[in-house]
């Protein structure tokens, strides 16, 4: 280690001095991009999504040697396979942006530079949504588009519709991570936010499954079977997905994940601007 | 500028911090001391908004910190040398605090060359040595070139070389007129750092007062004297002679008196008065250590309790039995190495059991046990 210099607050040439104004959302933004793309595990859960929606999506688009088998389903749909793993990669990303920071303890740094607790969530939630849709919907749309130079049949289709519907399932699987983060700023714990989340995008099918043996509980069941997220991700890509009839439209999917992800988020703000750090 | 008022924090039934009132001037460096456990972190939480207090206010420079326009220029605070994610390079930690309060990139270069790590900017704060961390640690504090410093044991770690560094860094800080707050248990780094101290003890205040000062106030030196032989009763009647002249007198194991309050030549007069020949008379001098450990030993948060083969320990030297009165004596702390307090120095602010019947009780018992001193 060198030895210490003086102090630069008298510099030789004089710099105009540091801003004295109450600093704003975009500076929260710019610190929680530096903090997003300076550590391995963005590039772990990222790179992770990437190369299984792109490699499996390949994989099942040069399998698919029959150009009618895309009659139905659009090009789109050989993404999710990949997403449905992928989207562990995403609530992970989603849970580590916070609780990172507490398991370290640089929250307690961050909030004496900026204590306005709702400015640093929301640069959070904002930053790691932006990067989070990027990149999945970017991953999408390189298998999609794969998909469309490989299989060349006049039957093979993507109308806009679908385009925009894949869309929506790229929206979806953000918002599936920014409910990670919301539930990562309430718990702190890692281990804990993951567990939690991971039991929310993979019990209910089960759990739906299970309800149905029971006569009296069976609306219940199919209720909960049409409304999950592997479920809303399979049908948002076009894919057949249940027996169960009368699946409701994508909207109604994507409300449904908006309205449990708003809630979780409106409860970070709450817990995270009251409690001690 | 930083001023609290009757600041208050409970964990449950636990009183972290129990009415603190002090204020923290700028252009000082002002120490903050206490045992493990006596709520210096959680002082300095609340003063960072980071901990809401139960009851009371803590300002800075007026203002609740959270009400602060611009934080980082206004307050600079190390509170953890681990609080960084260990994955992150150091330059890059610094620019995403800096980028919160829209402080430009340059500056990130300059606090690295004040703290001397510009050489491991680049590396992973992962590798860092606990130097280092602390290093990393105060050049986030100094970011924004803050009027108010706050830093919690920023010597942990350190090597002479760097504690000399941030004994200068702090003093230069305050010459500049900033207020510099700053937490240790060193009380030798905070008697050469320190203008002023805050001393608190289970989160209440103990003294509130200048450094000179306080070791003035409580690191009296006593006198040894010791009467020639095994003169049993030339020792009592030199201990009554020595008492009856406003004197404060307590006996050592080997028989030798510790006397404060008469000046040596007065002791001599007086041993020669009532015929007692002295093998030793000799001033002693005690530090800034052991005035605050007696004036915290009543509120030490863990404190060993008695091992059981105790028949390997040396018996407590002060701890005899008392042959003078106790109304000779009545605050003298018969429990530790410590010289009987000067005279005039007593009660306030210190806590000082109630009466000499409360120490009583505990002189020859429980020695370690802090809860029965108060």
């Amino acid at each position: 280690m060198t030895g210490p210099a003086t102090l630069p607050d008298q510099p030789p040439e004089q710099d105009p001095p540091l801003p004295e104004t109450r600093p704003h959302l975009g500076h929260a933004l710019a610190s929680e991009w530096t903090k997003m793309v300076s550590v391995r595990s963005t590039l772990w859960t990222l790179g992770a999504l990437v190369l299984l929606v792109v490699g499996i999506g390949l994989l099942a688009v040069g399998e698919t040697n029959d150009p009618t088998g895309f009659t139905n389903p659009p090009h789109t749909a050989a993404a999710v396979f990949g997403l449905l793993v992928g989207q562990v990669a995403v609530i992970v990303l989603g849970v580590l942006t916070v609780t990172s920071e507490y398991a370290t303890g640089l929250i307690r740094t961050t909030l004496t530079a900026a204590p306005d607790r709702a400015r640093v969530l929301t640069a959070k939630y904002l930053v790691f949504a932006a990067v989070a849709f990027t990149v999945v919907s970017a991953s999408v749309a390189v298998v999609g588009i794969a998909s469309m130079i490989a299989v060349d049949s006049p039957q093979a289709h993507q109308t806009a519709g679908e385009w925009l519907a894949a869309l929506t399932g790229c929206l979806y699987i953000t918002l599936l991570g920014v409910l990670g983060l919301a539930i990562g700023a309430v718990v702190r714990h890692s281990a804990g936010a993951i567990a939690v989340m991971l039991g929310l995008v993979t019990l209910p099918p089960v759990v739906g499954g299970m309800l149905t043996m029971w006569d009296s509980l069976t609306p219940l069941g199919n209720l909960i079977i049409r409304y999950n997220a592997p479920v809303a991700i399979m049908q948002m890509f076009g894919l057949p997905t249940s027996e169960v009839g009368g699946l409701p439209g994508n909207w109604a999917q994507l409300a449904l994940i908006v309205a449990v992800a708003g809630a979780a988020v409106a409860g970070s703000y709450a817990v995270v601007g009251r409690r001690d750090v | 500028m930083i001023e609290a008022v009757g600041l208050t924090k409970r964990f449950g039934a636990k009183t972290a911090v129990d009415q603190l009132s002090f204020q923290v001037r700028p252009g000082h460096v002002t120490g903050f001391l206490g045992p493990n456990g006596s709520g210096k972190s959680t002082t300095m939480r609340m003063i960072l908004g980071l901990d809401q207090p139960t009851s009371g206010q803590v300002t800075i420079n007026g203002r609740p910190f959270r009400e602060l326009g611009n934080a980082q220029r206004n307050v600079g605070a190390l509170l953890d040398a681990k609080a960084v994610h260990g994955g992150r390079r150091a330059r890059t930690h610094l620019l995403s605090i800096a980028q919160l309060s829209g402080i430009p990139e340059k500056r990130v270069d300059e606090v690295l060359a004040v703290v001397g790590l510009q050489d491991v900017a680049r590396r992973r704060t992962k590798g860092f040595s606990l130097g280092m961390g602390q290093r990393l640690g105060i050049a986030t504090a100094l970011l924004g070139d803050p009027r108010v410093l706050l830093f919690d044991e920023p010597v942990n770690g350190l090597d002479p070389e760097g504690i000399l560094w941030v004994r200068n860094l702090m003093r230069q800080l305050a010459s500049e007129g900033r207020t510099v707050f700053v937490s240790s248990h060193l009380m030798s780094e905070m008697a050469l750092t320190a203008d002023h101290l805050i001393v608190i003890g289970r989160g209440r205040l103990l003294a509130d007062m200048g450094t000179q000062e306080f070791i003035a106030h409580n690191s009296a030196g006593f006198a040894r004297v010791r009467a020639a032989g095994n003169d049993q009763d030339g020792r009592k009647a030199l201990a009554a002679a020595l008492t009856a002249a406003g004197g404060r007198v307590l006996q050592e194991p080997d028989g030798a008196l510790r006397v404060t309050g008469l000046e040596l030549p007065h002791i001599s007069d007086l041993a020669h008065g009532v015929g007692v020949r002295l093998w030793e008379l000799s001033p002693h001098r005690a530090s800034l250590e052991e005035a605050y450990m007696r004036m915290t030993q009543s509120s030490v948060e863990y404190t060993s309790t008695e091992d059981p083969r105790a028949e390997l320990w040396e018996p407590d030297p002060l701890a005899l039995p008392a042959w003078e009165d106790g109304a000779a004596a009545p605050e003298v702390p018969q429990d530790g190495f410590f010289a009987p307090p000067p005279p005039g120095a007593g009660g306030k602010p210190f806590l000082m059991p109630g009466s000499a019947a409360e120490l009583a009780g505990t002189a020859g018992t429980a020695p370690n046990n802090p809860e029965d001193t108060r």
